[in-house]
């Protein structure tokens, strides 16, 4: 049963170092605060698995928490380059960092097959790119037809972290709109952690596409308002389109994006202070000189 | 109106929508295809049906997404579903007409690299990666791509194929049940496969650009088609259509700031 907690005590409990992480989002719902908690907790050589690295795992990697990570597409939606990923990959600053690449497609089957207890998934896909010489992917046969189709092992994080509108005060978990590969990431993980916008007497399921993860597949849920912010909770939060823009500038410049941490993250106690930041604008100010 | 009367993104995004026929199913990408896709929407393709790989189904933005994600994607979607699903229940399935892609690089035979620049282990850039590109590339019944054209994207041998076109030595489509490129859309003309040898071939110019351009913008030796067609200029109807467009989404996302 899940157990309502804070998110401090969530991911101190939840998240060891070296551990397998997958804090998903699809651009809507990221779990932003929980990101920063990880940074703040100064977690150490964790395997950071996400399809999209958005600007959260810019942050959590340029803060020298990663040792590896798993993805399909690493950049800045609408904007370009995620900086702190790039020197990683292209410096090993401020550490090296391992990947392992697939596709959108690849990466969902995976999840799913980890959801689903398999050991691994099948898709079309891989075939011909140049991606098969440097992931985790195998060709295999349909025993009924002799059709051939890839395979890719199936995706068990040791913890999901994911951040929905609504939990209820029996801890089931209320999530609606874009829902990415939350429920997959979720049951294939051994440990759910779930920020929440709101806790409801009963979840008010009236969006597009909900789905509900009820209390026995979830192990803590803590309340952190607007915790997904730059990204958005439909029906909570616009996504804030600006600090995506200003996030270039302040993340191409090592000193400016480790003055940022500090100022933000590190330094302040929880997440209250940036969203303090964000609401009189001072959270982008550093770029503004 | 001038020559100068449009842009090379307004050209590159009208002759895209041009290629959509009504009630095709096209799967978006952010940035030019999502403005081409929905500038066909707005104008000759009413019922064309937009897939992004967010899992918004049929949706219908009154103003353009600066993300995959945006949620006027979801509100105006017939429906949303997972990111697995869209993939393999919709695109996998094969029930998307027409993909949209773009890149860092194309090669002769339409192979599309989004993956790095330099070598795969110590990349001189290292590019966002492939994402969705190829699962469209590969499922998508046909590809239109879009993509500026310089030597510098248009190389003999892109870096990494992060998406296939016709395969690195053109052998073909052979594993993929999608048509591959049909198209290839640049600010300077239109390329198109050449059935029997799959190599892109120079069919059509901008107006006002000259072929000698082109072939110089290409890091290949370009091939021209004997009947060299030219694009028809941007119409007024076109224009007004793409800018009204750009301008509610530029307002929108001010609002939201």
């Amino acid at each position: 049963m899940a157990e309502f907690t804070s998110l401090r005590a969530a991911i101190d409990d939840l998240v060891p170092n070296g551990s397998v992480v997958a804090m998903e989002g699809f651009t809507h719902l990221i779990p932003v605060a929980a990101g920063h908690e990880v940074i703040r907790q100064s977690k150490r050589d964790l395997t950071l698995v996400r399809m999209t690295p958005d600007v959260i795992y810019d942050q959590i990697i340029g803060a020298g928490c990663a040792s590896k990570l798993v993805f399909s597409w690493g950049g800045n939606p609408g904007v370009g380059s995620l900086h702190r990923l790039r020197d990683a990959v292209e410096n090993g600053y401020p550490s090296p960092l391992q990947i392992e690449e697939h596709s959108h497609a690849g990466m969902a089957t995976r999840y799913a097959a980890g959801a689903a207890g398999l050991p691994f998934g099948i898709l079309r896909g891989y075939v011909g790119t140049d991606l098969m010489d440097h992931t985790t992917v195998a060709m295999i046969r349909s025993p009924f037809d002799g059709e051939e189709v890839s395979a890719v092992r199936a995706l068990n994080p040791d913890v999901a972290v994911i951040h929905a509108q609504q939990a209820d005060r029996r801890g089931n978990v209320g999530l609606w709109g874009i829902t990415g590969v939350q429920r997959e990431a979720a049951l294939a993980a051994g440990t759910v952690v779930v920020t929440v916008e709101e806790i409801v007497d009963e979840l008010d399921l009236r969006g597009p596409n909900c789905a509900v993860l009820p209390s026995w597949t979830v192990d803590a849920i803590a309340e952190v308002p607007r915790g997904s912010h730059p990204s958005y909770s439909m029906g909570y939060s616009e996504r804030d389109n600006s600090f995506y823009t200003r996030w270039d500038a302040i993340s191409r410049d090592r000193d400016t994006f480790a003055r940022w941490i500090d100022a933000y993250v590190t330094g302040p106690d929880d997440f209250s202070a940036y969203l303090a930041a964000v609401d009189d604008g001072s959270v982008t100010s550093l770029v503004d000189e | 109106m001038s020559d100068a009367a449009y842009t090379s993104d307004e050209i590159m995004s009208i002759v895209a929508a041009r290629q959509l026929e009504n009630g095709q199913v096209c799967f978006v990408g952010i940035g030019l295809p999502s403005e081409a896709a929905n500038l066909a929407r707005l104008s000759h393709a009413p019922d064309v049906v937009l897939i992004y790989e967010s899992g918004t189904i049929g949706t219908r933005p009154d103003v353009l997404p600066l993300s995959i994600g945006d949620g006027e994607l979801a509100e105006q979607a017939d429906l949303v579903v997972s990111v697995p699903e869209v993939f393999s229940y919709w695109l996998q399935a094969g029930r998307v007409d027409v993909g949209f892609l773009s890149a860092a690089q194309i090669d002769r035979f339409g192979n599309l690299n989004s993956t790095v620049i330099g070598p795969y282990d110590r990349p001189r850039v290292r590019l966002p990666g492939a994402g969705g590109a190829p699962e469209i590339a590969s499922s998508a019944g046909e590809v239109i791509v879009m993509l500026r054209q310089s030597p510098r994207t248009f190389v003999e041998s892109v870096d990494f194929v992060s998406s296939v076109g016709f395969g690195r030595n053109g052998e073909g489509r052979a594993g993929h049940r999608g048509g591959g490129p049909t198209v290839v859309i640049t600010d300077l003309g239109v390329l198109r496969p050449d059935p029997e040898t799959h190599q892109l071939e120079l069919v059509a110019v901008h107006p006002g650009i000259d072929v000698d351009a082109v072939v110089a913008a290409t890091g290949w030796d370009l091939r021209v088609a004997a009947d060299l067609g030219a694009v028809d200029r941007p119409t007024e109807e076109e224009l007004t259509i793409l800018r009204a467009l750009k301008e509610r989404t530029s307002l929108a996302h001010k609002t939201v700031l």
